[in-house]
């Protein structure tokens, strides 16, 4: 696995081709007058078979992201600006459309075909009354109305041989699966229809790390395999940096870092970045002492003036507390990566630390 | 399932801001009268609580504003509304806006009684039945079960028959007997699915009495299926004892609207063209339902926590827009207008991942300073 990844992070991001692109979105919780703003302007790009990962506390608006960027978002979601935009066609020179603006009916046909969604907590997704199989055949059904039931209980016995479970397993209940197994069927009903677009919302939080590893590998390698772009979207970030092409990292509604896997994870370059990495061991390499990052996650309702990090930021400076930060080029102008610091400016800061300027 | 913002103390967070008021404006602590009490919010919910407080008045005080004797006959017979009868008067030149005043009371009365016992009625034996399980539920079932197939108007009218005087009291006491199963049998399926969920789980690992259990953690989840049962029995109660009074099984010397209908009928009103004898009693009767019923659009909305801290009006939201539905997220456009706390940066260019050319760090006059 570590040869795919190397590979494709070797490939010029710049030459690839996007196919869902999130344009200042802005999104609040509740209808009343000051909904709280739970994602406030995000741009972010998902190329053409990329698994972009989203990294980030708890709360700082991973999941709303995903699920705002599909409508999924439950009430009293809210979504108050921006557009999502999915270039369907490949190379075809097609516009792309935006979901946001689609109506209730173009929205349900694009889903599950364009964008499908593994949930938190798939492995409960099932019901519990019907047969895997059948369920897996509904999925398919609903969307391919002309296809045969013949047709469709074979797309659904080579699903299951895709994800690793034995294909006579079609007729069984969700209960006779183990939690694993159950998971890897949520994945197989989202890669029924070949959609160009994964979102996984931590997919697999609730099983054990060698589960865990097993079924992203799969899904890594059915990526290789038929070419479609994952968003995954998890806190465990030493995870998301084994299996991620790119890397977002959000703070308080707004992504603060983006750049490929390999370099977040070598070369942080935005403060909370660099104190995200240094919270947990690392895997391979030499061992560094661990920090955490003191204080908590920002009240949304109460954000601070300015860049919302810099209550908790050890390179705090006069100028953090007057302009907000928004995401540009790094100070040490990397070509595919941006950072929203006011430390890469050098109008305001005379140096870039040593810990963020490796 | 979603990440709702986590509520962090604010003061940790703005105790260190140079100016705390920088940080955009906070939600105000205190709100208007909409915010404080949410069931105001909804325009129908208001509605029937102002025509349920009208006859609620009336019932209290009715008897001393009524403007004649409900019972005085006068030589005006049979004469239509006019500036000193408002509704008229009767074949024996009774007042007939009297009547209705006056009888307010009984119905009134009648339909809060019965509505009160039977909901208690039927949580006491449906809560428990669905918690204690067992023997006990199959008890409580046969029970409910049992009062569910008992006809309410026949017993009532045999029972009236065997008492010299069935007062107001009695209607009620029999209506509640035989109308709390149905709410019970609603509640006990509610309980059976609510003891299962893992909030009660967790109530009971964590050593809380099942008493405190059953009142604080699983009645609260119930509460609009109760108020809807309180509010769909009073209906019940209303409407049955406007039956019996109009078919002159209570007595016909106590007044309510059923009364009022029942000597309209032997006076041959509606033959006779008198429609101001009868009408008014059907307007109150259709006004009294009608008003249970737009507070029962409310209680959802009050009861549920979600709904209600979705904080606007649904005329409001209509006028936005927005629907507020699972699957499909509401957008509205101009709610970042009135609630925009800072100058939104350009979004970024799709090319913005190319090397640039040119290193061109960032300036000063690109980035906005927050409001």
């Amino acid at each position: 696995m570590t040869e795919t990844i190397t590979a494709l992070s070797g490939t010029p991001t710049a030459a690839r081709e996007p196919i869902l692109e999130i344009r200042d979105l802005h999104v609040g919780y509740g209808y009343g007058e000051s909904p709280v703003r739970a994602l406030r302007g995000v741009n972010l790009t998902l190329h053409r078979g990329e698994v972009l990962g989203l990294a980030g506390e708890s709360g700082c608006g991973k999941s709303t992201l995903a699920y705002a960027a599909t409508r999924l978002l439950p009430p009293p979601g809210l979504i108050m600006g921006g557009e999502v935009l999915y270039h369907g066609a490949q190379g075809s020179g097609e516009p792309p459309v935006d979901i946001l603006s689609m109506t209730d009916k173009e929205l349900r046909a694009s889903r599950w075909e364009d964008v499908a969604i593994v949930f938190q907590g798939a492995m409960n997704s099932l019901n519990p009354v019907y047969r895997i199989g059948r369920q897996l055949m509904d999925a398919i059904a609903a969307h391919r109305k002309d296809s045969t039931k013949a047709e469709r209980a074979e797309r659904a016995r080579e699903l299951l041989s895709m994800v690793g479970i034995a294909p006579d397993r079609v007729s069984a209940f969700p209960h006779e699966l183990s939690g694993g197994m159950r998971q890897r069927v949520m994945i197989a009903m989202a890669l029924a229809l070949e959609p160009k677009v994964l979102i996984m919302d931590e997919p697999t939080t609730a099983l054990d790390v060698v589960m865990q590893r097993q079924i992203l590998e799969q899904v890594i390698d059915l990526r290789d395999r038929l070419g479609f772009s994952v968003i995954f979207i998890t806190h465990d970030v030493s995870l998301l940096i084994e299996v991620a092409d790119r890397i977002a990292i959000m703070y308080a509604g707004e992504i603060i870092e983006e750049a490929s896997a390999s370099d977040v994870y070598r070369r942080p370059r935005h403060p909370y970045a660099h104190g995200l990495l240094h919270s947990f061991p690392p895997l391979h390499g030499p061992k560094r002492p661990l920090a955490g990052i003191p204080g908590s996650p920002p009240d949304l309702q109460a954000l601070p003036s300015g860049c919302p990090f810099r209550v908790r930021c050890d390179h705090v400076m006069d100028a953090c507390s007057q302009i907000q930060p928004v995401l540009g080029p790094t100070r040490l102008n990397e070509p595919g990566r941006q950072v929203a610091c006011l430390l890469h400016d050098a109008a305001l800061a005379p140096t870039l630390p040593e810990s963020l300027s490796r | 399932m979603t990440a709702i913002p986590v509520q962090t103390d604010a003061t940790a967070l703005t105790g260190t801001n140079p100016a705390p008021t920088a940080a955009g404006p906070r939600r105000k602590p205190r709100g208007t009268a909409q915010q404080r009490f949410p069931f105001l919010r909804n325009k129908k919910a208001v509605t029937g609580l102002v025509i349920l407080g009208f006859f609620t008045l009336l019932a209290l005080i009715g008897p001393w504003i009524a403007p004649f004797d409900p019972n005085a006959i006068s030589k005006d017979i049979l004469q239509g509304p006019s500036a000193t009868h408002w509704f008229g008067t009767s074949h024996l030149g009774q007042d007939v806006l009297s009547q209705i005043i006056v009888g307010t009371r009984s119905v009134m009365l009648v339909g809060l009684v019965t509505g009160v016992i039977a909901t208690v009625l039927s949580v006491i034996v449906g809560v428990s039945a669905g918690f204690l399980g067992g023997v006990s539920d199959e008890i409580l079932s046969a029970l409910s079960n049992i009062f569910l197939v008992i006809p309410a108007l026949p017993l009532i009218i045999i029972i009236a028959g065997q008492l010299p005087d069935a007062g107001g009291m009695t209607i009620a006491l029999i209506l509640a007997a035989t109308g709390w199963a149905w709410g019970a049998r609603v509640l006990r399926a509610q309980t059976l699915s609510l003891r299962r969920r893992d909030f009660v789980e967790a109530a009971r690992a964590n050593g809380e009495s099942t008493w405190r259990i059953v009142w604080f953690e699983t009645l609260p989840n119930l509460t609009a299926i109760i108020a809807s049962s309180f509010i769909g029995t009073v209906t019940f109660a209303i409407l049955s004892q406007t039956t019996l009074a109009f078919i002159g099984v209570t007595s016909i010397k106590s007044w309510s609207w059923g009364t009022v209908l029942y000597w309209a009928q032997s006076g041959q009103a509606l033959h006779r063209g008198a429609w101001w004898w009868f009408v008014p009693a059907g307007l109150c009767i259709a006004l009294v339902g009608m008003a249970l019923t737009f507070i029962n659009f409310g209680i959802d909305e009050f009861v549920n926590p979600r709904l209600r801290s979705a904080g606007t009006s649904a005329k409001d939201m209509r006028r936005r827009g927005i629907r507020p539905r699972i699957g499909f997220t509401a957008i509205d456009r101009s709610a970042m207008a009135t609630s925009r706390r800072r100058a939104v940066a350009p979004p970024a260019h799709p090319d913005a991942w190319a090397p640039e050319t040119t290193p061109s760090p960032k300036s000063p006059p690109t980035k906005e300073p927050k409001r």
